[in-house]
């Protein structure tokens, strides 16, 4: 099992200019079917098994919603993608996880590059002690970029399609703390696409908000769908209808059903499935 | 605030069988605190109406004098001020990096916890030691090592005035190490319990955007948890600042102005500390003025960190 502790950042890792994608997506087909494709996944924390076999294909370009009870595996899956997980001690997985072909487990897939190609955006918005500015350069700064202007223009690009800078561009170098609870959720999302990620993972990413904020964030994925392949851990039924156009519903570690959003919650197909969309268990 | 929430009017019967039952609390309570604000301004008190005589013949003077000399009573700290700011300030310059490193490395899990667990209570067991045990321990063993390698570096580098020779082995160098040692604990264990309340949440956030440990550190964790570390400085600078027993072993209570880490100096604690069992007279209101200026200069010095910190907490309040 890799640990951060021994990873080691080699030259030809960060290419030199980070607003360029990095080279594992040079081939990168939009509207790819099976952009991402879990393959018989198994993950365990010690001997506890999280997830038994999950077998899941995922489109680029597309909202992807996970749902199922608290405890389901759906938050321990999304936190597979970018190898979160792996910084818990003791947790061990089987199977495998390609993102276009190429598995994430892969010894020549560079933690570090993995991470910089997929956003994750976390339920309780954790912006970093610093100004708006330097917690959307952060990112580019840890990936050696210097050159002002593209900084400069990093941060706009990202807090606009984060839907931020009209209320914010007067205080960029102000603390990024000072900013409102929705904000500072949507100032976490220009964070993670600032290294131009083509994934983004949410997990509960509204779950802390007000409704207006909740409803600003939303509207923000569907916009950032266009450019990005979003999955999104989800609590909430109406959410996943709204923002996804896939859901995948989890229950104890299985994927139980996955279909086109409009499936799942008209007519699915199975009992577990409808069950828990009407709020009959869960 | 938990009281206040609960629906019940002023006439409720809840209120008024705990009302005085609370309001005897209450006065205990404003007692106690109105004792402790009593407390120092006697000691304020006390201290300057004992430095008055002094104050009042000496005046500004006593500050800018250059001369200590009881015998022809004639006062002045000067020498004694500096030697106090540069012993605390060296010490604080040894201690902070070595403190700091230690705090990261107790707080981040390169070791498994028992150890560190170990490790920290080692540490915070050098502040348990007598400082006059720190003081013998100075005198048996990083005196004879000033002695040996300062000739060094007063050979090497004399040419700067702070490493000018000879090289004594009660010196402000001397002091200022076995100060260093003295105050690591309080540095070490204010920065470590900052370090640890650094929210989960800003670690996990860096690394998902492709930090490494490393990165996270210098680029996360250290910044958020500044105003702890700040403050470990501040506490540890008037920590040794007042620091008497061991200075006045070690520092070689010299009132001669001397720029050189090399030489003996002293501290204004050192000061009153050896002389003023055998002073009478005008000596122990100069004495005393002296003390003032030192309670004068640890008090600036903690208000100082308690605002630094209160401005710093005031811009993170949004992380906790």
């Amino acid at each position: 099992m890799e640990t951060l502790s021994n990873e080691k950042v080699t030259e030809d890792m960060i290419p030199p200019d980070i607003t360029q994608p990095l080279p594992l997506t040079d081939d990168f087909v939009p509207g790819e079917s099976n952009f991402i494709q879990v393959k018989d996944f198994k993950f365990f924390y010690g001997k506890k098994q999280a997830l038994h076999g999950i077998n899941l294909e995922i489109p680029s370009r597309k909202v992807t919603a996970f749902i199922g009870p608290s405890g389901c595996g759906k938050s321990t899956l999304l936190r597979n993608f970018n190898r979160m997980n792996e910084l818990i001690p003791g947790v061990r997985h089987e199977g495998d996880i390609t993102i276009h072909g190429t598995s994430i487990y892969d010894p020549s897939v560079e933690i570090i590059a993995l991470r910089r190609r997929i956003g994750m955006v976390f339920q309780k918005s954790n912006p970093f002690p610093m100004s708006i500015y330097e917690n959307i350069v952060y990112p580019l700064r840890i990936a050696g970029q210097k050159n002002r202007a593209v900084l400069d223009e990093t941060v706009e690009r990202c807090l606009r399609s984060a839907a931020l800078w009209e209320e914010v561009k007067d205080r960029l170098h102000e603390s990024a703390l000072g900013l409102s609870g929705g904000q500072m959720q949507r100032l976490c999302i220009a964070r993670a696409v600032a290294s131009r990620p083509e994934i983004l993972l949410m997990d509960e990413p509204c779950s802390a908000l007000d409704p207006i904020a909740t409803a600003k964030v939303e509207e923000l994925i569907i916009e950032l769908k266009k450019d990005f392949t979003i999955l999104i851990v989800t609590h909430n039924m109406q959410q996943a209808s709204r923002v996804s156009e896939l859901t995948a519903f989890f229950y104890l570690g299985n994927l139980v059903e996955f279909d086109s959003t409009r499936k799942i919650f008209t007519n699915p197909s199975k009992k577990q499935t409808e069950e828990y969309i009407t709020g009959r268990f869960g | 605030m938990g009281v206040a929430s609960i629906p019940v009017g002023p006439e409720s019967p809840i209120q008024r069988e705990y009302r005085p039952r609370t309001d005897f609390f209450k006065g205990i309570c404003w007692l106690a605190s109105l004792l402790t604000v009593l407390l120092l301004v006697c000691i304020l008190l006390e201290v300057f109406s004992k430095a008055w005589p002094a104050i009042h013949r000496f005046g500004f003077g006593f500050i800018t004098g250059v001369q200590w000399s009881p015998n022809r009573e004639v006062f002045g700290v000067l020498p004694v001020l500096i030697g106090t700011g540069i012993s605390s300030l060296l010490a604080l310059l040894f201690a902070l990096p070595l403190g700091l490193a230690i705090a990261l490395f107790l707080s981040e899990d390169f070791l498994p916890a028992p150890i560190r667990q170990v490790i920290r209570f080692v540490i915070e067991l050098l502040a348990a030691i007598p400082s006059v045990v720190y003081g013998l321990w100075g005198i048996f063993v990083v005196v004879p090592l000033v002695q040996q390698y300062g000739g060094i570096l007063a050979d090497k580098l004399g040419f700067l005035p702070i490493f000018q020779g000879p090289a004594y082995g009660n010196s402000l160098l001397t002091a200022s190490i076995v100060l260093a040692l003295m105050v690591l604990p309080t540095i070490t264990a204010i920065s470590r319990s900052t370090l640890v309340t650094v929210p989960y949440a800003l670690r996990e956030g860096s690394y998902a955007l492709g930090a490494t440990r490393w990165e996270t550190i210098l680029g996360v964790i250290l910044p958020t948890a500044a105003p702890g570390i700040v403050a470990s400085s501040i506490l540890a600078f008037g920590r040794a600042m007042g620091e008497t027993m061991a200075v006045a072993m070690l520092i070689g209570n010299s009132q001669r102005l001397s720029w050189s880490f090399l030489a003996p100096s002293n501290t204004l604690s050192a000061l009153l500390a050896n002389q003023f069992a055998e002073a009478d007279g005008i000596q122990v209101n100069a004495l005393m003025y002296a003390a003032a200026l030192l309670v004068l200069m640890t008090l600036c010095v903690n208000i100082a960190g308690e605002a630094i910190l209160r401005h710093t907490q005031k811009t993170t309040a949004g992380l906790r």
